[in-house]
């Protein structure tokens, strides 16, 4: 490690790590020879990389498929105004380089796959999960098994925040556990509200993704005890925090007594989305936006409900009748059976759930769902409108 | 008797209370009589076969139950009972 040199430059930087008795030029080293992989550029990514790069690791790795969105802006601090329509990693990449010129950064624009999760991993030696769906948490979770590489993770849900570093080996050489340990299963499709379906306060990634990077830090330079087989919990709006133990699991499908998972899987079937995606699209008649602006102005009487939230509709709406999808059940009265009925929703999903409910149940025939929801509608016919 | 803390995602069927006092001698008493309270609750935390859902954990305290006499495990007055959720963050799946 003392091969690492630092210019002068980099000496007057980092002045207030090398003056930490325990952190010293050491810790700065260790940084300087570490590759981070960041998977996820968005409001966890924000801080991480800020403060990663800030700190001087040395390689920094970026994965995100996306591109900046005005609805990314309320907590993804990285980006501007300017950056939007802009791949998130380019415009990362552009201002992590103009805070610290002296780290390499590398930049994949593409969705994180078991495709290509191996050969983008294999050059890193610390994985920080700043992702933001179950599928890519589990390929994230056993890619970390199977390469040993250590996973800082944290993961947010509206005022609620979790933080641990799975499979650690420490100085002894014992692995602490992994994801599986904690949640052998995801959830199902629908259960637990996505940040875009239920939202989340912009302060909570950028608290979560900084203790994240902290806990990155630690587990580079060794410097202090890190939240290996410790989960930490954060609600921001009764300012609890808790932390909990995570046992090991000796049925842990990757490295319990009886692995049987030996390398990547398909993680959107393990997270049985392809699955219901099919099941949805079977019976579901569907429209698209530009079908649905014809039938609105043709002769014909057709009735357009809306089972978004209230909270929703006061955001933006296109007149539909509002019935929550939670309380079509009890006005089913009101849905027509003879004209043309069109269901939307945000995006066509929970318009999409609700047509099979009724179809099932009541034997509707005339329901036509929305396909894109509202936000194709605002792509498309109206562009005045507002997206959320 | 056990103070059980619901968490934000299961707040939809606990009528958004955070907080619920049980009181049960035991988790599995606790939970029960917390599944009773809001039967809708109840649906998402156990399989049909009555085993605890894969995607959520119970803790008393700092502990997994799995780690002491699962739900068995007896509670005092000022216990915490905790479900801890898998939340994955953003996207629309």
């Amino acid at each position: 490690m003392s091969d690492i040199k630092f210019s002068k430059e980099e000496l007057e930087r980092y002045s207030r790590h090398l003056i930490i008795p325990e952190f010293n030029i050491e810790g700065q080293r260790k940084l300087k020879a570490a590759r981070v992989l960041v998977i996820g550029t968005g409001g966890l990514g924000a801080p991480l990389l800020q403060y990663l790069s800030a700190a001087g690791v040395g390689t920094i790795g970026i994965v995100d498929f996306d591109v900046v969105e005005d609805s990314n802006l309320q907590r993804q601090v990285l980006f501007t105004q300017a950056d939007i329509g802009r791949p998130k990693v380019e415009a990362a990449k552009e201002r992590i380089e103009a805070q610290n010129p002296h780290i390499k950064i590398k930049t994949y624009n593409t969705t994180f796959t078991s495709e290509n999760a191996i050969e983008i991993t294999s050059n890193y030696d610390v994985i920080a999960d700043g992702t933001d769906n179950f599928p890519t948490r589990y390929l994230v979770n056993d890619l970390s098994v199977l390469l040993k590489v250590p996973n800082v993770y944290a993961s947010i849900f509206r005022f609620e925040g979790q933080v641990t570093v799975f499979n650690y080996e420490d100085a002894h050489g014992n692995t602490g556990p992994n994801y599986r340990d904690l949640f052998p299963e995801p959830p199902p499709p629908g259960l637990v509200p996505s940040c875009a379906e239920g939202g989340v306060i912009g302060v909570l990634p950028g608290i979560l993704g900084s203790l994240q990077a902290n806990e990155v830090i630690k587990v580079i330079t060794g410097v202090g005890d890190n939240l290996s087989g410790r989960l930490f919990l954060f609600d921001a709006l009764n300012f609890e925090t808790r932390t909990l133990k995570i046992e090991k699991d000796p049925d842990n499908p990757l490295n319990g007594k009886n692995p049987t998972i030996t390398e990547l899987i398909d993680y959107e079937q393990f997270c049985g989305l392809g699955i219901e995606k099919k099941v949805e699209r079977e019976d579901v008649k569907g429209i698209d936006v530009a079908t649905l602006k014809t039938w609105l102005e043709g002769a014909e009487d057709i009735q357009l409900i809306d089972v978004r939230e209230p909270y929703e509709y006061d955001i933006v709406n296109i007149n539909g009748q509002l019935i929550p999808q939670n309380d079509v059940l009890e006005h089913v009265d009101e849905i027509s059976s003879d004209y043309k009925v069109v269901v939307h929703c945000r995006s066509g999903k929970r318009s999409a759930d609700v047509i099979e409910l009724l179809q099932d149940k009541y034997g509707f025939t005339n329901l036509y769902n929305l396909e894109g929801g509202i936000l194709d509608w605002a792509d498309k016919i109206d562009t005045s409108l507002p997206k959320y | 008797m056990a103070t059980i803390i619901i968490p934000t995602p299961l707040r939809k069927f606990t009528d958004n209370k955070a907080k619920i006092i049980t009181s049960g001698k035991s988790v599995g008493e606790s939970i029960t009589q917390l599944g009773e309270l809001h039967p809708d609750l109840s649906k998402h935390l156990f399989k049909q076969c009555g085993t605890l859902q894969s995607f959520l954990k119970i803790y008393l305290g700092d502990r997994d139950i799995k780690s002491l006499e699962n739900e068995e495990t007896p509670v005092k007055d000022e216990d915490v009972i905790s479900i801890i959720p898998a939340i994955a963050g953003g996207k629309t799946l």
